[in-house]
């Protein structure tokens, strides 16, 4: 094709705006993700100063459940998800040896209507009243009956456009990875973080539309008296808890799985040693990924299932330990003999082993479904799903951004600040849930907003929420991190830890635009170090130096996913024209996206010859 | 790696796989029809747990279900499978005009459809079975409701489809988009024979 085409280009916001370029689309992930992860913790501080002694009235009732709830949704849907995809974007086109993803497009999309879907959700908070029925948002209390004002409408919008970009962001990974891969990129060469992101898009492919049906039901049910879980009119309570637990078991591996990939990467390069038991690393990925499918009822033991699908159910779950256990005696054996540097990113890794066993103890006792009538909505619960989830999954976005900071911005976070961050957060992390668990065995439900003095909670209650402070000052020193970091100089190395093992650390930092000046040839599982242990100074490219072909930038995915925001607000408040407009835009913005091809433009050698890039 | 190298030239046998791009393009529209099948799945599910709840007085599924009108609904659906199969056929054989005739005939193929399907939803309002009737009535126009917008969304679609092929021919960036079409098509179709036998046959006699 004719190279002729100017494609316009954008600077400063707009740039921002139409980027479809996966490492910008990492950033704003970040940034929207890291926002929105503020915005819960601070709910979760509320929560444990409203928890700090008993019968205590900072907060309201009615407040405190909606805090309740929002800190939920919003840091499972809005922060974790979005920070793992920042990762993502960042670093699995780079691992795997390509110029883009498949649909760099759709990504943008993916961003936006996520975005949009979280701001739709958090304004509920200037509009008469937050979501307050939980995160799991169970029916009735969920129906009109029960939850009077727009809140949980809020819930069911802003969800569902935040889903579709999720969706959407799955279905581009799956795709990339598959399609992608440079030559010599085998399945079996992939590095850990990939095959996790891999196994993660599965799930969320297979995992999010049912998610997308309950919230439809729960929408057609309040918005236009439907009758799905109207018992009255022969609607059923308990199908929400078994559609949205479809969802949110598997939602809860896909949030996990990345964090174990992190944890591979970081613990394999900073011992200096291959990731041992790869293949079955591998396997364990895969099998906890479909075992995760199989298990939803054991949040669901004392509905009333029977004694047969509770002990079916109780074994699914207790096989999950299996591979779990497969991938940590795995990073022991990797830190086994190996030459172990502490940085930051490291102690994050480490710290997180011995933390996640812990979650993982406590599921495998929550499993067994007798005890778990003991157990059930009592803060041992509590306790188990911030084990895993802060201290699984936050351990490793943590862990992940200071090891891969350098590549993102091409600066090198400050290890002493990452280090006061991860003692004062993990030691934070600690005392805050681990008293839960006593908590929960003395007899303290969840999800109440306050309690009665004498009944032995106050003491434990009062460590948990110093530990909450605690970890809010660890994440402000992580916040004082990016910004002293800001100020250096850009000038990280392409391999700034020296003994980077995949190929993102053979090309320069922040990775130029097209990421691989030349398609790299991958000749074994950890590419690059293959190279470095063959003597070589980089990858052998797999094709001569030539055009490169980018896409073009567009407003489109903007424009789009606000389409969907402003129907989301035309339904909540019964204005049917709004809503036609917003879907109108949307489709419209389909339309024009179907009909205009877009021929993208190229990036040719002799500019890249004139910026000074190395071969 | 461009989406034109051969506009000029021959169009090669499979156009749709004929570039990377157009690869990419089927493979994330096999994985979207994966995520539709849960989403269909679902809904499918929650009519199964629904479907006795009709409520006193209300009518049901054997008093409103008329076979012979949704055998001609499903008759047609079919045949535009059929007729979308011809139309990727003749794409690649390269012959663009019975292509379009034959998208055309499925695009109108489903507008029966459609017709046949808004007449069934308005005889059942008048017999008494509206949206908010019952668990039974909600569960049953979401799920067939879905599949319908589905439809209509084929329709509209596909329509666009053929006037860009009309404005653009057929190369290899509009040949992966009417494959993805087709693929769409035979799935929207595969929807409708379990909704013919689990909601349809199975509210009859089951």
């Amino acid at each position: 094709m004719a190279h002729g085409h100017t494609v316009k280009r954008y600077s400063g916001l707009m740039d921002w705006l139409t980027t479809v370029d996966h490492k910008k689309i990492g950033i704003l992930y970040l940034i929207a993700g890291g926002l929105f992860f503020l915005i819960g913790g601070l709910e979760a501080i509320l929560i444990r100063l409203q928890l700090w002694k008993p019968l205590n009235d900072f907060v309201s009732p009615d407040t405190y459940n909606e805090l309740l709830t929002m800190h939920g949704t919003t840091m499972i849907f809005l922060a974790a998800m979005p920070l793992l995809f920042a990762l993502m974007n960042a670093i699995v086109p780079l691992q795997i040896g390509a110029r883009d993803v498949a649909f760099p497009f759709v990504n943008a999309l993916g961003f936006w209507t996520f975005f949009f879907g979280g701001l739709l959700l958090n304004i509920s908070w200037f509009t008469g009243g937050a979501p307050d029925a939980g995160w799991t948002s169970y029916v009735p209390l969920a129906t009109n009956t029960y939850s009077q004002n727009h809140g949980v409408d809020y819930y069911v919008l802003g969800l569902q456009i935040a889903g579709i970009g999720t969706l959407v962001g799955g279905i581009n990974f799956l795709v990339t990875i598959i399609n992608m891969r440079a030559p010599g990129m085998s399945f079996m060469r992939m590095p850990m973080f990939t095959w996790t992101a891999f196994i993660t898009s599965a799930l969320i492919l297979f995992a999010f539309p049912a998610l997308t049906v309950g919230l439809v039901a729960l929408m057609f049910d309040r918005l236009f008296s439907a009758n799905f879980f109207e018992v009255s009119n022969g609607g059923n309570a308990v199908l929400w808890e078994h559609i949205f637990w479809i969802f949110g078991h598997p939602e809860v591996y896909i949030l996990i799985l990345p964090a174990f990939g992190i944890i591979s990467e970081v613990i394999s390069t900073f011992s200096r040693k291959r990731l041992f038991g790869y293949s079955s690393m591998v396997f364990a990925t895969v099998l906890i990924g479909f075992l995760g499918f199989m298990v939803w009822a054991h949040h669901m033991f004392t509905v009333g299932l029977g004694p047969i699908a509770n002990a079916l159910f109780s074994i699914a779950t207790m096989l999950i330990a299996v591979p779990t256990g497969i991938k940590i005696f795995n990073w022991l054996f990797t830190m086994w003999g190996g030459s172990i540097k502490f940085t930051a990113a490291n102690l994050f890794a480490v710290g997180f082993v011995p933390t996640f066993v812990m979650g993982g103890v406590t599921g495998v006792m929550l499993a067994a479904a007798p005890a778990d009538f003991q157990y059930h909505d009592s803060y041992f619960v509590v306790a188990h799903f911030h084990y895993v989830i802060v201290g699984g999954l936050v351990l490793g976005i943590f862990s992940g951004l200071h090891y891969w900071w350098p590549k993102m911005f091409g600066r090198m976070l400050s290890e002493g600040l990452g280090k006061l961050t991860f003692w004062t957060f993990f030691i934070g992390f600690h005392l805050t849930f681990f008293v839960q668990h006593f908590l929960g065995l003395l007899g303290m439900p969840r999800r109440i907003y306050t309690y009665q003095d004498g009944l032995d909670f106050n003491l434990m209650n009062l460590i948990s929420t110093v530990g909450a402070l605690l970890m809010g000052i660890g994440t402000i020193i992580f916040l004082i991190n990016i910004v002293v970091t800001a100020v250096k100089p850009k000038n990280a190395a392409a391999d700034p830890w020296e003994d980077g093992r995949t190929l993102e650390w053979a090309i320069p930092s922040p990775a130029p635009e097209y990421n691989f000046l030349q398609t790299p040839l991958v000749r074994g599982y950890d590419a690059l170090w293959k190279e470095k242990m063959d003597g070589n100074k980089g990858m052998t490219p797999a094709e001569p130096i030539g055009p490169i072909h980018m896409p073009s930038p567009s407003i489109l995915p903007f424009v789009m996913s606000l389409g969907l925001f402003i129907t989301g607000f035309g339904l909540m408040y019964s204005h049917y024209i709004i809503a036609g407009a917003g879907l109108l835009i949307t489709f419209g913005c389909m339309f024009l996206r179907s009909i205009f091809d877009d021929h993208g433009f190229h990036i040719e050698p002799e500019e890249l010859k004139d910026k000074g890039v190395k071969a | 790696m461009s989406a034109h190298s051969h506009v000029d030239g021959q169009l090669p046998h499979e156009p749709e796989k004929a570039t990377l791009e157009g690869r990419n393009k089927v493979l994330g529209f096999w994985l979207f029809l994966g995520g539709e099948t849960v989403l269909f799945g679902t809904l499918f599910a929650a009519y199964l747990a629904l479907r006795n709840q009709v409520g006193d007085g209300n009518p049901t599924s054997q008093e409103l279900f008329d076979l012979g009108l949704v055998a001609v609904a499903t008759f047609i659906l079919l045949t535009s499978s059929l007729t979308s199969v011809f139309a990727i056929q003749a794409m690649h054989k390269n012959q663009v005009k019975p292509m379009l005739i034959w998208l055309a005939v499925t695009v109108l193929l489903g507008l029966g459809f459609l017709g046949l399907e808004i007449y069934e939803f308005v005889h059942y309002v008048h017999a008494g079975h509206g949206f908010t009737t019952s668990a039974f009535s909600s569960s049953f126009y979401t799920l067939v409701g879905f599949h319908g917008a589905h439809v209509a969304f084929g329709v509209v679609w596909i329509t666009i489809l053929i006037f860009q092929v009309l404005r653009k021919g057929l190369n290899v960036v509009t040949a992966p988009k009417v494959y993805v079409a087709g693929m769409y098509w035979h799935f929207i179709d595969v929807v409708w024979v379990f909704i013919f036998t689990v909601v349809y046959l199975m509210g009859k006699v089951g």
